[in-house]
């Protein structure tokens, strides 16, 4: 395929992502616009009030960035797990599948659907966060690279989960016993200094925590570790990921004979 | 010469150890309307899945127009169009949406896409419902749609799998008048059918596949010729004894006897069963084969 081509296909994929989750949103946006504005107002509020201070700033701005990039992380890898199992489920990646556009091109797109929808999400939450409270960009540039990096790593991982998911089931299983747990444990609600020596060093292992602290860090200037750590955790990732799916597809698992 | 379609020593080992395929070559010719039929489990999808890179095969080559499907697949991925026989699009899009969207995987932009969709859904009598959600069509509808699916980047070799299977008569015919226009104006198709007599009206040439392996290859015409004897049903205005027979022929009195089936090899006259029914004073009221020509064949060299 001549570049044109491969652009054309690779947008037709993209817009077609899009299209979908905006078709449905009542299912992709209203849910953690809902969700996260009850956080915001039992965690950030109410709780909030009584807690205090963290690391110099009020529990409500303290959870906003951690909230933001929990909706984020969900969102970028529920959308592609969901959207090419669903695929694979009715048959309907054969389009793709019998047409010339290279795998790459086929995952690019689809990652990048993931992206699109986990940003516009984030961009939802954010603004409902200002109802809540105020916030200042510290860095802006950090903040644009965490999020959109992170979405990219969790969409990669939401293809690879559907690549192997053979059920509905298998696609949630992934988020309900990993995904939410790491989130939940990965500097959301707390700063890991207020935990015992040995629960911060095994946090250290959670990846979760350097994106949200970086993301963190970006919008308010605090963090528990080193960001740089994160931009480097999180490219690695991106490499591995990235390269697994596109082997799998190349390998047809999954969806080949 | 370059052939639309060139197999070679196909083969396909599924995981389970199934042997699908046991070394397959297949010619078929530019333009031609060439059948594959064989029972089911044979290997007919199999082949078409490999065609269409739905299937990875064990071993073997497969080029399409020259173009290898390993080498240069995206080349060898434009020449082809699939109908397949599972309806395989998104059933939440629109009818219209999926026709352009296909056209964007194959790098046609949206301009043209949107005058080919045009194009071929009128043709196919679906312009009405273009903004209908796929899923709310008829049957019949989605084998339209998808015809005009694969034919959205106008390729040089159209597969057809099973298109015709619980489509009513009349959609069934106007669906081969609009297949046998295409192939006029030059298109090559392929096409797989249970329904034998299809493949003997439209199709030049054909292939049987029977446990993996061709057992037959050759044009309709040509293959029709083997076929030495043929079986006919006599329907009567009178009933006949069970034991009304004519030296020579084989004979079987079926229903309330009132009908007969005769068994003629080729070349022997109808004349001597008719002479014998006027003797006793009984006529012929319609006379039709048995079953199908091809019909006959298919299962002679399928049982071996």
């Amino acid at each position: 395929m001549k570049n044109s081509e491969i652009f054309i296909a690779f947008y037709t994929i993209l817009r077609r992502e899009i299209r979908r989750f905006m078709r449905i949103w009542p299912q992709t946006l209203l849910p953690p616009a809902i969700t996260m504005s009850l956080y915001f107002a039992i965690f950030g509020h109410f709780i909030g009030s009584r807690i205090g201070e963290m690391d110099g700033f009020s529990y409500m701005q303290y959870i906003v960035p951690g909230l933001i990039m929990m909706s984020v992380i969900t969102n970028s890898y529920s959308n592609v797990s969901s959207s090419f199992f669903s695929a694979k489920f009715q048959h309907s990646i054969q389009e793709l599948l019998v047409s010339p556009t290279p795998n790459w091109v086929i995952l690019l797109g689809y990652v990048l659907g993931g992206v699109a929808r986990g940003l516009f999400v984030g961009l939802i939450v954010t603004v409902l966060s200002l109802f809540f409270t105020h916030l200042t960009l510290h860095n802006v540039f950090l903040t644009v690279i965490v999020v959109l990096l992170t979405a990219i790593m969790f969409s990669l991982g939401g293809f690879v989960n559907a690549i192997y998911a053979r059920s509905f089931d298998d696609v949630s299983i992934v988020p309900t016993f990993i995904l939410t747990p790491l989130t939940y444990l990965g500097g959301v609600f707390y700063s890991i200094h207020l935990l015992p020596e040995f629960w911060q060093n095994l946090s250290l292992l959670n990846p979760v925590l350097y994106m949200v602290n970086a993301f963190r860090f970006g919008i308010l200037g605090v963090s528990d570790i080193n960001v740089y750590w994160a931009l480097v955790i999180v490219c690695v990732f991106i490499v591995v990921l990235f390269s697994f799916g596109l082997h799998l597809l190349n390998k047809g698992r999954g969806i080949r004979n | 010469m370059t052939y639309a379609i060139e197999i070679s020593d196909l083969k396909k080992r599924y995981d389970g150890g199934f042997e699908a395929l046991k070394g397959i070559d297949l010619k078929v010719e530019k333009g031609d309307f060439f059948a594959l039929l064989g029972p089911n489990g044979a290997g007919k999808s199999t082949t078409i899945g490999i065609l269409c890179s739905l299937v990875n095969k064990t071993s073997g080559r497969v080029s399409i127009f020259g173009a290898d499907i390993d080498d240069d697949f995206a080349k060898a991925k434009k020449y082809l169009g699939v109908v397949p026989q599972e309806f395989n699009f998104n059933v939440f899009e629109s009818v219209f949406n999926v026709v352009v969207t296909q056209a964007g995987f194959y790098g046609i932009s949206k301009s043209v896409a949107e005058q080919r969709a045009e194009k071929y859904l009128k043709q196919l009598g679906l312009w009405d419902k273009k903004d209908v959600q796929s899923r709310m069509l008829s049957g019949g509808m989605k084998r339209r749609l998808m015809i005009a699916r694969a034919l959205i980047h106008e390729p040089e070799v159209l597969i057809l799998d099973e298109p015709t299977a619980g489509v009513d008569i009349e959609l069934r015919r106007s669906m081969w008048e609009f297949i046998k226009a295409l192939n006029e104006q030059g298109t090559t198709i392929i096409l797989t059918t249970h329904y034998l007599e299809e493949a003997e009206q439209l199709c030049r040439n054909i292939a049987i596949i029977n446990s993996g392996e061709i057992v037959e290859n050759t044009s309709v015409k040509a293959l029709l010729k083997t076929l030495n004897q043929e079986t006919f049903i006599l329907d009567l205005d009178k009933s006949v004894a069970q034991d009304w027979r004519v030296p020579g022929y084989a004979i079987e009195v079926v229903n309330d006897a009132t009908t007969i089936e005769v068994e003629v090899i080729k070349g022997r006259p109808l004349n001597v069963v008719f002479k014998a029914l006027d003797e006793d004073g009984i006529n012929v009221l319609s006379m039709r084969n048995k079953s199908n020509r091809l019909e006959e064949l298919f299962v002679k060299l399928i049982k071996g």
